[in-house]
């Protein structure tokens, strides 16, 4: 039973990661688009696949927060005490971008925009960092059980920089294959190449970092390295070739397939950590079952869980195939 | 940064069941509450009036109507994304500043949170399905894609507040060894509180939202802007509000008298009474030190009354609570001025209602009188400023329990941390956010003022594409089809 709120639980993790991940590497790249005139049409195409899917790719968000809560409130209050300086600038983070995206569609003058814009974006790469150290620091057991740990080295450390660093790579790395793809259907081969580079660069930059962080993590967290190489195996292995594969048919496969394979690869990943770290919640002193609420809140929980399969994916899914059809288009 | 950090780490060090961080805990919980709940009835209610000009338009051909809706929609989507990420920063704050109440009551009180993230989802889908999908889906089929939102709306509301009547009225659980055990989910989601409280709000949300937008066409029409677009939009959202202004002083009567039976000491000092008695007096205005009132007129055996329909209803006083949980005389004070605030105001917009509704059963046509259109230009303000009384009431009536009776909110904020520079910073981000929406509405007024006043120019093409495109926007996509 706790296994399973567990299980749903993550599910909004490995959601989040995928659709808001997606969200948050299209702003690292508006960030990075150079000058208004130079960057004014891949931050038009961000704009405009963004617009329609922001708001609901960020509920997952809140789904997370809201089943940790109910499900698993001692680990909540543990990480909040624990890791609160990250989250509190994450969540400081969300309202400059989500505002500024709203405000910058409305704005006019290139002054406005520009700052406007530049929030958004910043904190597009902001957010996802910071709560990269946070899963940083719960793998890597900084999380005491009672709370009130190390309020620094709690999400300064190895594992939590890689996870920071590895979460805007990731998110940017998506965000590039989904634009490149965008570009595609919207036959403008001239962003379909600016993407495209910037995909390659950042599947080149994001493979490294992995790489570079199977030492970190050998080094730092152990345990978990240990079971992401033997539980969690094949789904690194997924990853990977995922990942590889999307960039080695970057140039020529279908627009969904590119989507579908780099979404794979964040997927993977993040599941992989999911099963290298079960059967626990914190680090290696608490596990799911230890942590979850009497019996019957995981069955209000499960019952949620279930109305939202049944009414809530299939509204997530008409968005997206609304959204994919140019029904909600505004060019 | 590093200086955060330090502080934060200084703190930490000094802590350790230390309620210091209590105060800023509260102020940063109540600005951020009180800067939410202003957008919460746009997300809830406005779309209603939203999807009322909507219908009309699609029903009579009503073009007028069908420009205020889409225009109402791109303003409720400004804010629905502002609301969106405030409500955010609110989840975040239930963990990092009362994880007290978090880690020991999450798996009751967590549940309506659940149950409001279903609702909270839907209504971003459906948002998002209606604002983009003007002119791009058929016409009736757009109209049922904001259906939704509205019910979501309400059923979002239902939860959050569900919530909050957990804490005033806790129920559905119990305590072994400080554990939470025995819960029963429908239980905590339909506490005493819940019903009261719920239509109170949902009541509440459609006034401010109704208001404020009557609000705005009064001060158009004030302006001497008095075509049937303005006229149109006054009538619907000023309806709405008239409708619910009447309904809301029973019901608000009706949780007054709940209040009564269930939390008598937040009735004690909503009425300012210091000492349990019956033919107790009504006090308007006045405050509370020494444990005794002061000032205020007083209506004799108005409380009494009100409280039981006879003047000898025994009113519990504010002496009967044991000494260490009895509230401050500020904060009796605070919440007996809220009570008077939000109950004179819903009075006052009561009476602009029955204004409206007499015109309207005489004459079959609004008032037309400048005092009317004046008072309706600032109702808006004064629905907002009930709403935030209101919310003071209740829950600064509660102090100084988080959960009535199981939770202290000394033992419910964090110890962790300092809360000031984190307070200072949201401050300072909210200022900002507030800002940029005002500008933003302000640009979106300007477009639409200058599309009406010279129609056919490119500006007047808004109607084509939500959210207004830009000028370089559109120098875009011209290039991308050249």
């Amino acid at each position: 039973m706790s296994t399973f709120a567990g299980v749903v639980l993550f599910l909004g993790v490995l959601a989040y990661a995928m659709l808001g991940g997606a969200d948050f590497g299209a702003g690292f790249w508006d960030l990075t688009a150079g000058g208004a005139e130079r960057g004014r049409r891949p931050r038009h195409l961000v704009d405009e696949s963004l617009a329609p899917v922001c708001e609901a790719n960020h509920v997952w968000l809140i789904f997370i927060l809201v089943m940790l809560w109910t499900g698993f409130p001692t680990a909540f209050a543990a990480i909040m005490t624990t890791l609160f300086v990250p989250l509190g600038l994450a969540a400081l983070g969300m309202v400059l971008r989500g505002s500024g995206f709203a405000f910058r569609k409305v704005m006019v003058r290139t002054d406005q925009q520009r700052v406007t814009g530049a929030a958004f974006a910043a904190s597009s790469v902001m957010t996802p960092f910071f709560l990269g150290t946070v899963a940083g620091g719960i793998a890597s057991g900084r999380v005491p059980t009672r709370g009130h740990g190390d309020p620094v080295t709690s999400w300064v450390n190895p594992t939590s920089l890689l996870g920071g660093v590895l979460a805007v790579l990731t998110c940017a790395f998506v965000a590039a294959v989904f634009l490149t793809a965008e570009a595609r259907r919207r036959d403008d081969p001239d962003l379909e190449v600016w993407f495209r580079r910037r995909a390659l660069g950042a599947a080149v930059v994001t493979g490294a970092v992995a790489l570079a962080g199977i030492g970190i993590l050998r080094a730092d967290s152990p345990r978990l390295f240990d079971e992401l190489l033997r539980r969690g195996l094949p789904l690194v292995i997924l990853s990977a070739a995922c990942g590889l594969a999307s960039v080695l048919l970057l140039r020529r496969a279908a627009p969904r397939l590119l989507q579908a394979l780099a979404v794979t690869a964040v997927a993977a990943i993040v599941a992989g950590w999911g099963v290298a770290q079960y059967p626990y919640l914190l680090g290696t002193h608490l596990t799911i079952t230890q942590a979850a609420a009497p019996r019957p809140t995981l069955w209000a929980l499960t019952i949620v869980a279930a109305l939202a399969l049944v009414l809530v994916v299939p509204a997530m899914g008409l968005l997206f195939v609304l959204a994919q059809r140019g029904s909600l288009e505004s060019h | 940064m590093p200086a955060l950090v330090e502080q934060v780490g200084g703190a930490l060090l000094a802590a350790a069941g230390d309620p210091s961080q209590l105060l800023p805990a509260r102020q940063m919980m109540a600005f951020t509450l009180g800067f939410h709940i202003v957008l919460v009835p746009f997300g809830v209610a406005f779309t209603f009036l939203m999807l009322i000009a909507n219908y009309r338009g699609l029903r009579r051909g009503d073009d007028e109507a069908l420009l205020l809706a889409r225009r109402w929609s791109q303003v409720a989507g400004v804010l629905f994304a502002v609301g969106a990420v405030s409500g955010t920063v609110l989840s975040f704050e239930l963990g990092l500043l009362w994880p007290g109440l978090m880690g020991r009551f999450g798996a009751a009180f967590g549940i309506p949170f659940a149950v409001e993230g279903l609702f909270f989802f839907l209504e971003a889908i459906f948002v998002a399905i209606y604002l983009y999908g003007w002119n791009r889906m058929r016409a009736w089929a757009h109209f049922w894609s904001g259906v939704p939102i509205v019910l979501a709306g309400i059923g979002g509301t239902w939860s959050v507040v569900a919530a909050n009547g957990w804490m005033n009225q806790p129920a559905g659980f119990r305590l072994r060894d400080g554990q939470v055990v025995d819960v029963r989910p429908l239980g905590v989601l339909l506490n005493g509180a819940f019903w009261h409280e719920a239509v109170h709000m949902l009541l509440a949300a459609y006034m401010v939202a109704g208001f404020t937008v009557a609000g705005v066409y009064a001060v158009g029409m004030l302006r001497g802007r008095k075509d049937r677009y303005h006229r149109l939009g006054l009538a619907i959202s000023f309806t709405v509000a008239a409708v619910c202004a009447p309904l809301q002083i029973l019901v608000g009567d009706l949780a007054a008298r709940e209040v009564f039976q269930e939390q008598p000491a937040k009735f004690a000092a909503m009425e300012l009474v210091p000492a349990t008695h019956t033919h107790v007096p009504l006090l308007l205005g006045g405050f509370m030190a020494d444990g005794e009132p002061h000032w205020g007129i007083e209506i004799p055996w108005g409380a009494s009354i009100l409280a039981g329909e006879s003047p000898s209803t025994r009113i519990v006083g504010l002496d009967a609570i044991p000494a260490d949980v009895r509230p401050a005389d500020r904060i009796v004070t605070t919440v007996h001025l809220s009570f008077d605030v939000m109950v004179s105001l819903g009075f006052l917009l009561l009476g602009l209602s029955l204004w409206w509704g007499l015109c309207w059963w005489r004459r079959r046509r609004m008032p037309q009188s400048r005092l009317f259109l004046r008072c309706t230009a600032v109702s808006g303000a004064l629905a907002l400023v009930a709403l935030w009384a209101g919310w003071v009431v209740t829950e600064v009536g509660r102090q100084p329990w988080t959960v009535v009776g199981f939770l202290l909110t000394r033992d419910a904020v964090t110890t962790a941390g300092n809360v000031w520079p984190f307070f200072a910073a949201t401050v300072a981000l909210y200022v900002a956010v507030a800002y940029g929406t005002f500008l933003a509405l302000r640009l979106l007024r300007r477009r639409w003022r200058a599309a009406d006043e010279h129609p056919g120019e490119p500006d007047a093409r808004e109607v084509d594409v939500p959210y207004g495109p830009s000028r370089a926007r559109e120098a875009a996509s011209a290039e991308n089809r050249a």
